[in-house]
């Protein structure tokens, strides 16, 4: 029987409390923001808003808890924006939205910083001391190597395969130091919004394999504001090494992502955006156990190990609390599914 | 279709003007506050104080006469209240719309937040948003006053869209409201309107929604009522020669910002509307000084001839210290009356604006 696991890839809205008290102590400039050597009473903050989120999640009940990576405010460009190779540029447009991040121009050969690891640790520990974790388990978080890479500048490298492999080889070096965890979620939007010219999809896909050959973890490629492209969706399959492809069931049209399953078949496990993480309207359990049952029921699942239930996108465009409410709904639907 | 600038234009110039040209000069709206009223805006929600709501009303009311006299002093033909009633350009309309609610805060980047609202049912007309602002404001000036307005496309994807099968749909039933906003303003008085809808210039492939939109809002509007487009930070090009269509007198740009590269754009095909340019930077600390502000006043000729030629700042002036705020108001004015006295002399050759003399 496939199994139904509640989780998210992250990026959580930071607390209205810790929203104020963080830009009181960093400031509002492009220059205040976090550069990876912040100061003790900085880091005291991000430890009480993480450790928030490690209840936020286990009162919900996910299976599988993130860290929530406050501290990224240039979103997935972060392990880039706190590296000594990158210098960042101007505030550039994250994706189709109306949020902004540095832009990391990569002006030297990229080093592993062990900032993410960091994080981890500490979430690690947040869990391990936590009363009712019961079975919930850690889940890592990182930009997957094409988005990454899109989302950057290149001033070193040169040609744009050989900066998608450092980039990946930077990733996959970050992961080696990560504290044990049973997922990894790679993001990777840019796959549906900026998608690899056609015969060069390898490059990505390689890209990705180098990173999963990192872990010992399931790794998850979270695709999102929309659907793949049928070729690039039959490359990840095939060539990316991912234990689960991430599909977005809200953005876009979800038929041609059940096309794409039914036509050129799947990871053996599927992760599936289905709470929109961009409106603040709250689904009910059984509507997304709904979704589920309807994306199930037009493919075949024979050999088919597990369905992740995630929100098709980060979740810090929301207000704190419904943040907290898409949380419950996903926790909640697992159980109906039950 | 674009409305009749012409018949409306004239009312706004004022009767002792010194030249034979006239370049109608106004802004875009917002204006810094005055440190008190932030201030005073804080102080109203300390339960320590007794500070409280009617207070804060004499502070507002003191604040809006003190700006629209401090535009009047720069010189300008038509004035604004500043803005300093309002708080934030979707927030304040948001506010007041049934069918709008506030969860808090969200990420726009760093530690810079917005408060997005979410449509959570439809949307209807309550109580007046602006007629209040309007009346007071055109009793303490003696220039006539323009009204920004938030347009509904700016209010509809700016905001979470919980009720509305379509964000589109939503954008219709607000323009409709906006409709209704502008009957009562200009029941109350008011001759010339400005629709801001600085989200069209992050999604330009929407303009036939906005144009859609602006229909909805100009039904029933008399041509003696300017209705202005305001539009910033974009690539007009995208949205250029389709705005030609919109029911609108005036289509104010941010062009200064750019050192006017995207000029040409409005020259082919021939630009329908009446120009509204901005010739001071909104988001530089630095005064212009006269002589570079008439050299971008030029810059509109190349668009327009005189009589179609409204001059503004690129954009609202509220990020700016004050006195840096009037300094650009006061030396704008200065241009625009010095290159309204070489048009009349000869001076300004109108076939090619930018030669020499």
């Amino acid at each position: 029987m496939t199994e139904r696991v509640a989780a998210t890839p992250g990026l959580y809205p930071l607390p209205d409390r810790a929203k104020e008290t963080l830009s009181d102590l960093k400031g509002h400039q492009k220059g205040d923001l976090l550069s990876g050597d912040e100061s003790e009473a900085i880091v005291a903050e991000y430890d009480e808003v993480r450790a928030e989120y490690v209840d936020d999640q286990l009162d919900a009940g996910l299976d599988l808890i993130s860290e929530g990576q406050g501290r990224w405010d240039d979103m997935i460009a972060h392990p880039l924006t706190v590296s000594d190779a990158v210098e960042t540029g101007g505030i550039v447009r994250y994706y189709d939205n109306n949020n902004f991040y540095r832009d990391p121009r990569v002006v030297d050969d990229l080093g592993a910083s062990g900032d993410v690891a960091g994080e981890l640790e500490t979430a690690a520990d947040l869990l391990a001391d936590a009363d009712g974790a019961g079975d919930a388990s850690l889940a890592a978080t990182l930009p997957g190597p094409y988005s990454l890479a899109d989302l950057a500048t290149d001033e070193h490298y040169g040609d744009e395969a050989g900066f998608q492999a450092a980039i990946a080889e930077f990733l996959a070096a970050e992961v080696e130091a990560f504290p044990a965890h049973e997922t990894l979620f790679l993001l990777e939007p840019s796959l549906v919004t900026n998608p690899p010219a056609e015969g060069e999809e390898e490059f990505a896909t390689e890209a990705i394999a180098t990173v999963v050959d990192a872990t010992d973890a399931d790794v998850v490629v979270q695709t999102f504001y929309g659907a793949l492209g049928e070729k690039l969706y039959a490359h990840l399959v095939d060539e990316a090494g991912a234990d689960a492809l991430g599909l977005d069931l809200v953005a876009g049209d979800r038929d041609d992502t059940v096309y794409n399953v039914q036509e050129f078949g799947s990871t053996d496990s599927l992760s599936l955006g289905l709470v929109d993480g961009q409106n603040t309207l709250v689904e009910a359990p059984e509507t997304v156990a709904e979704r589920v049952e309807w994306f199930e029921e037009q493919i075949p699942l024979e050999g088919f190990d597990r369905t992740y239930l995630t929100p098709n996108t980060e979740l810090f465009y929301l207000p704190t609390n419904k943040y907290r409410e898409k949380l419950n709904a996903l926790a909640a639907a697992a159980e109906v599914l039950e | 279709m674009v409305r009749n600038p012409e018949a409306n234009r004239d009312q706004f110039c004022p009767n002792d003007h010194p030249n034979e040209a006239f370049l109608l000069t106004t802004v875009v709206g917002s204006y810094p506050k005055p440190k008190w009223l932030n201030r005073a805006d804080e102080l109203v929600d300390d339960p320590d104080s007794k500070f409280d709501e009617s207070d804060l009303e004499e502070a507002h009311d003191d604040a809006c006469r003190l700006i629209t006299h401090e535009h009047e002093r720069a010189g300008l033909d038509t004035v604004v209240d500043g803005e300093m009633r309002r708080n934030e350009m979707v927030e304040f309309f948001a506010d007041r719309i049934d069918g709008y609610e506030f969860n808090g805060p969200v990420k726009v980047w760093g530690h810079n937040y917005f408060d997005k609202p979410s449509v959570v049912e439809e949307v209807e007309y309550d109580e007046p948003w602006l007629v209040d602002e309007f009346e007071f404001t055109s009793n303490v000036a003696e220039r006539p006053v323009k009204v920004p307005i938030t347009g509904p496309y700016t209010l509809g994807f700016w905001a979470f869209n919980e009720a509305y099968p379509s964000t589109e749909e939503l954008v219709y039933d607000l323009a409709d409201l906006v409709n209704e906003e502008v009957e009562k303003l200009v029941e109350a008085g008011a001759r010339y309107i400005q629709i801001d809808e600085p989200a069209l210039a992050t999604t330009p492939e929407d303009h036939a929604i906005v144009g859609e939109a602006l229909e909805r809002i100009v039904s029933g509007i008399d041509e003696e009522v300017r209705i202005g487009l305001h539009v910033c930070y974009g690539d007009y090009s995208r949205i250029y020669p389709e705005i030609n269509d919109y029911p609108i007198d005036e289509f104010d740009v941010e062009l200064c910002n750019g050192d006017f590269e995207q000029i040409p754009t409005f020259t082919d095909p021939e630009l329908e509307p009446d120009l509204a340019l901005g010739v001071v930077d909104a988001h530089t600390a630095e005064i212009e000084p006269v002589e570079a502000i008439k050299e971008n006043i030029r810059q509109g000729l190349r668009v327009v001839p005189p009589e179609k030629l409204t001059i503004s700042p690129d954009c609202g002036l509220k990020l700016l210290p004050r006195e840096v705020a009037y300094g650009k108001t006061e030396n704008m004015v200065t241009a625009v009356r010095e290159v309204e006295a070489e048009i009349d002399s000869g001076e300004i050759d109108l076939a090619n604006p930018l030669a020499d003399d």
